[in-house]
């Protein structure tokens, strides 16, 4: 389609008590800057169910325009619902782009939405910018597992999506709102969601892992050993109110759930401090942790490349500098 | 019942390595494998099938020639037939030109194997890690989606799928015909068996080449049907590395590195 | 002599590599530390058809060859000797001898769930004052009309606690020596039969080895395998089968070990370089690959020769001497360019080593395939 506006769209998603998620609120940050470039608004799409919360919070972190369609289908999310919802804001209102986070749901629903407009879509971008030549946005996204990095653009289809990685954008200053608040009436009937919820999993808190939102992450690899071996690293996780990471080799070998997961197959984590306990830092787990404020490294292996990204490190065993860590910090608390 | 699986040949990307030198990724010697999430998909296809014999399980790739030893591999774990489209057209497609291209080919596929009821996918392939062609692919179809499928089964002519959520784990089903992709599960797939992979050496694998569909657009498929393109590529670059704390003893380098911590207020 | 893989070794040896590496490879260092038998891995193993490879489809077996069944072993060994060995055991030395000496009634009744891997096997002819000296065999069947009653024990029996099936021989007739010995199919759970203690060992500790003890067990007189006082010649024909398996073990032992150790090399650094950059690395990692590649081509050789049904028992003998020398060679040696870190069980190196040792001993010691070899020069 045709786009009818210079305006970026930025997706916001939210939980089901109305409040939005992390990810598209720290999408306006870069969204405000590629619109202004563009010369068109920022403008924030709310889907959901009672979203005041979410409404406002857009409008307090840059958004010049919010877009609300709500109504009980978009409760809880479903790809039909929100796919059909969305498609109908883009053909009335035509952006010229749109930032979904790249969450579960939004790379769930993003490429229903890209393919019905038969537009391009561009997957977990880590980094976003304007093609000087074309104008385009430049679309920055890791492939191969991390080892190389590409940049994609969507010449001529509008409106140019993508999805882009929680966590590695920051939310901009709150700021008096502006925003144009925009309510659209848009609904899905009942008989057009082909998904049923069943039931939700009630799994023990522990499996209820917010990386993403964490402030501290201590993370344990292939050194911790066993799974016997992460419970000193959930100790100073708890003395800390950190959370507890992993490696995929620490899930491989079955010591720990995929939940704990940090890298290229698990989240991507940009806490203000990441622990790394006996994790070697394969490209593919520092893809999803480099972004990190500081990085702690605790590692055997002198030559491990996590020490290549790490602001500290220290070399030696985990085993036994975990504990006097964790005795340093209590003191500390003391 | 019929249950398409879609399987993609592809690096073993935690083989590739970046050449020091030039700085470019070095593909020779990387295996090419079984796209892993692909083999979850077809997993979850054969533990169907182990509970109801009745299931058909069809897999198609999409790729060079040389990609039939991702068919031959899939036939040796569990699947039944396969199918490979491969054609010069096809070659630069995006997601999009690429799931247009397997959507032409359910439905040729279809004219010989009847109606497949479900399309399993992994949630992504880890070369280009998009989880873009299953949802685009159902979107073409029509049909309805679950991704991150861990586990399913059949519930009256519902399939239920345990599935990752944005808050945790949850079951939703989806009536057929639907596509529903994968991610790891808890449980490792299964080997391929001694006998199955004999039959799969001697297995004949249907190729769809160019054109194998006549309703099939041109100005959708390849390069010229793809909307987005790569700019260029290039590899990350390496952090410059901080700073190793040293001391006497462990006590002492602990010291110093909660000392650290603390001046800067991390903790 | 040609051993060149035809696409079809060539596709089961990757179907073999990847189950060792990814079920067998992360159990090898726990099965080792807790002694403990490779019990999950027998169902996958016997759904995939590896209980059974070399042996006919009629009786449920996979109809490929030695070759293949070698190869399969060399790539379990490779990761972890212990379940090498729990499939040569059941394999080469119970189900072997019921294919080759059975009576059709015999393999119809044990060869599927054999083969299938629904049931293991064990071989027993070590006792406690019978070993490299066979024929010192105390256990002794008594022809009692109806059946044979067996009394006795059995020592260094590998699978026995977790094995359903045993050939085991026994004394018919004392009188004869070794022509008095006979071979018996006997089952777990016959009256009077029970398993001993447990050996706890240097290496291959995953693997089980117990006793056997027999106190009046009746034996059917159907259970006879092969003809009465030609036990011993049974069992020396199997083992000289076995010992390809043995030999496939030690070759899988050594590659492993030298698999390990490049990736190692080419990672620690030492005075200011990777210690793969030093010559004495590259030429200890040169000479032990030619070694090792040289008893690949005596392993292969000796299962070549029994898929080709020529002599094998003198080739099969010198690919063991000269592949278990070579793993407890090549072992030793890597674990010296590990340095500490080799010593400590952080490393498999270690493990790989103590593993290596056995070879040069049961199936026949190396000094026992040197008489063999030796004999046959001078006959």
């Amino acid at each position: 389609m045709d786009p009818k506006t210079k305006d970026l769209w930025v997706f916001v998603e939210t939980k089901e008590d109305g409040s939005a998620r992390n990810v598209g609120i720290e999408l306006l940050n870069p969204g405000k800057e590629l619109a202004a470039k563009q010369g068109g608004k920022l403008v924030a799409v709310v889907i959901g169910n009672n979203v005041q919360a979410a409404v406002d919070d857009a409008a307090k972190h840059g958004a010049d325009q919010v877009i609300v369609i709500e109504g009980p289908e978009y409760q809880m999310f479903s790809t039909d619902a929100y796919a059909t919802a969305l498609v109908a804001a883009v053909e009335k209102y035509g952006p010229t782009a749109m930032l979904v986070g790249a969450s579960v749901n939004g790379r769930d629903f993003a490429p229903r939405v890209s393919a019905r407009l038969q537009t391009g879509l561009t997957a977990d971008c880590t980094s976003l910018g304007i093609d000087e030549e074309t104008g385009c946005i430049a679309w920055t996204r890791p492939a191969f597992g991390g080892n190389l990095m590409a940049t994609i653009l969507c010449k001529t289809a509008r409106p140019q999506i993508g999805t882009v990685r929680p966590g590695v954008f920051k939310k901009a200053e709150e700021e008096a709102p502006h925003a144009e608040i925009i309510k659209e009436d848009i609904h899905v009937a009942a008989a057009d969601i082909r998904t049923e919820l069943v039931r939700k999993i009630q799994e023990g808190a522990e499996e209820v892992v917010d990386l993403e939102g964490a402030d501290i992450i201590v993370s344990g690899g292939r050194g911790v050993g066993n799974a016997e071996g992460f419970a000193p690293l959930q100790e100073l996780c708890d003395l800390l109110g950190a959370t507890l990471g992993c490696s995929r080799a620490a899930v491989d070998a079955g010591w720990i759930s995929h939940a704990h997961q940090v890298g290229q197959t698990g989240k991507t984590v940009a806490p203000k401090l990441y622990v790394a306990c006996g994790i070697s830092g394969a490209i593919q787990h520092r893809a999803g942790m480099a972004g990190s404020d500081v990085i702690v490294a605790i590692n055997k292996d002198a030559d491990a490349p996590i020490f290549e990204v790490a602001t500290y490190g220290i070399v030696g065993d985990l085993k036994e500098i975990v504990p006097l860590l964790t005795e340093e910090v209590k003191k500390l608390k003391a | 019942m019929n249950i398409l699986v879609c399987a993609k040949q592809v690096p073993d990307t935690t083989e590739i390595k970046i050449d020091p030198v030039t700085n470019t990724l070095i593909r020779d010697g990387v295996p090419a494998i079984l796209n892993p999430y692909d083999g979850y998909a077809l997993e979850a296809a054969a533990r169907l099938k182990d509970k109801d014999p009745e299931v058909k399980i069809v897999v198609v790739t999409m790729g060079p020639e040389a990609a039939k030893a991702v068919s031959k591999e899939c036939l040796a774990i569990a699947a039944d037939k396969a199918y490979l489209v491969s054609g010069r057209s096809f070659a630069g497609s995006d997601t999009l030109a690429t799931s247009y291209i397997l959507y032409n080919a359910v439905k040729e596929i279809e004219k010989v194997e009847g109606k497949f009821d479900f399309i399993f996918c992994g949630k992504q392939a880890i070369d280009g890690d998009t989880a873009q062609v299953g949802p685009e692919m159902a979107e073409w179809l029509g049909y309805g989606q679950i991704t991150n499928g861990l586990e399913c089964e059949m519930n009256g002519d519902k399939l239920e799928v345990l599935k990752e959520g944005a808050d945790g784990n949850l079951v939703l089903s989806i009536k057929a015909p639907a596509v529903v992709t994968f991610t790891k599960p808890s449980f490792d797939p299964r080997f391929p068996t001694i006998k199955r992979k004999m039959a799969a050496n001697k297995a004949v694998i249907e190729v769809l080449g160019d054109g194998f569909n006549p309703d099939m657009d041109d100005a959708k498929i390849g390069l010229k049907g793809s909307p987005t393109f790569v700019r260029k590529s290039f590899t990350p670059p390496v952090a410059a590395g901080g700073e190793i704390l040293k001391a006497e003893t462990p006590e002492d380098v602990v010291k110093l590195l909660v000392g650290k911590l603390t001046e800067s207020h991390v903790i | 002599m040609d051993f060149r893989n035809d696409e079809m070794h060539e596709e089961l040896l990757a179907v073999y590599k990847d189950f060792a590496e990814k079920a067998v490879a992360p159990l090898a260092a726990e099965l080792d530390e807790q002694e403990r038998f490779p019990e999950e891995l027998i169902p996958t193993m016997a759904e995939m058809g590896l209980m059974g490879i070399a042996f006919p489809e009629e009786y449920g077996g996979m109809g490929m060859d030695e070759l293949s069944y070698v190869q399969c072993v060399e790539e379990i060994s490779k990761k972890c000797a212990s379940t090498g060995v729990t499939l040569s055991g059941h394999a080469s030395l119970c189900c072997w001898p019921i294919f080759h000496f059975g009576t059709e009634e015999q393999k119809a009744k044990y060869l599927p769930d054999l083969l299938a891997g629904k049931k293991l096997g064990a071989f027993g002819l070590t006792e406690a004052n019978a070993g490299t000296d066979a024929a010192g065999q105390k256990t002794v069947a008594e022809d009692m009309g109806d059946y044979y009653l067996v009394n006795g024990s059995k020592m260094f029996i590998t699978n026995a606690a977790y094995a359903d099936i045993f050939i085991v021989m026994a004394m018919t007739d004392k009188s004869q020596g070794t022509k008095g010995i006979s071979a018996f199919i006997m089952e777990k759970g016959m009256e009077g039969f029970s398993v001993g203690k447990k050996e706890h060992k240097m290496g291959i500790r995953g693997s089980n080895t117990c006793e056997l003890i027999f106190e009046n067990v009746k034996v059917p007189k159907e259970n006879l395998l092969g003809k009465l006082g030609k036990g011993f010649a049974l069992a020396m024909q199997t083992l000289d089968g076995g010992r390809i398996g043995i030999a496939a073990q030690a070759l899988g032992i050594a590659e492993g070990a030298l698999d390990v150790t490049v990736e190692y090399v080419k990672q620690r650094v030492q005075f200011g370089k990777p210690i793969a950059a030093f010559q004495n690395t590259q030429f200890e990692l040169a000479q032990m690959k030619a070694n090792t590649d040289a008893a690949k081509m005596l392993v292969y050789r000796a299962a070549n020769a029994l898929d080709n049904g020529e002599p094998y028992s003198i080739l099969a003998a010198e690919a063991k001497l000269f592949a278990a020398r070579n793993a407890s060679d090549v072992t030793r040696r890597c674990l010296q360019l590990y340095g500490g870190y080799g010593y400590t069980r952080e490393y498999p190196i270690e493990r790989m080593m103590r593993d290596a040792k056995i070879t040069e001993i049961y199936e026949g010691t190396s000094e026992v395939q040197m008489m063999v070899v030796g004999g046959s020069m001078i006959r």
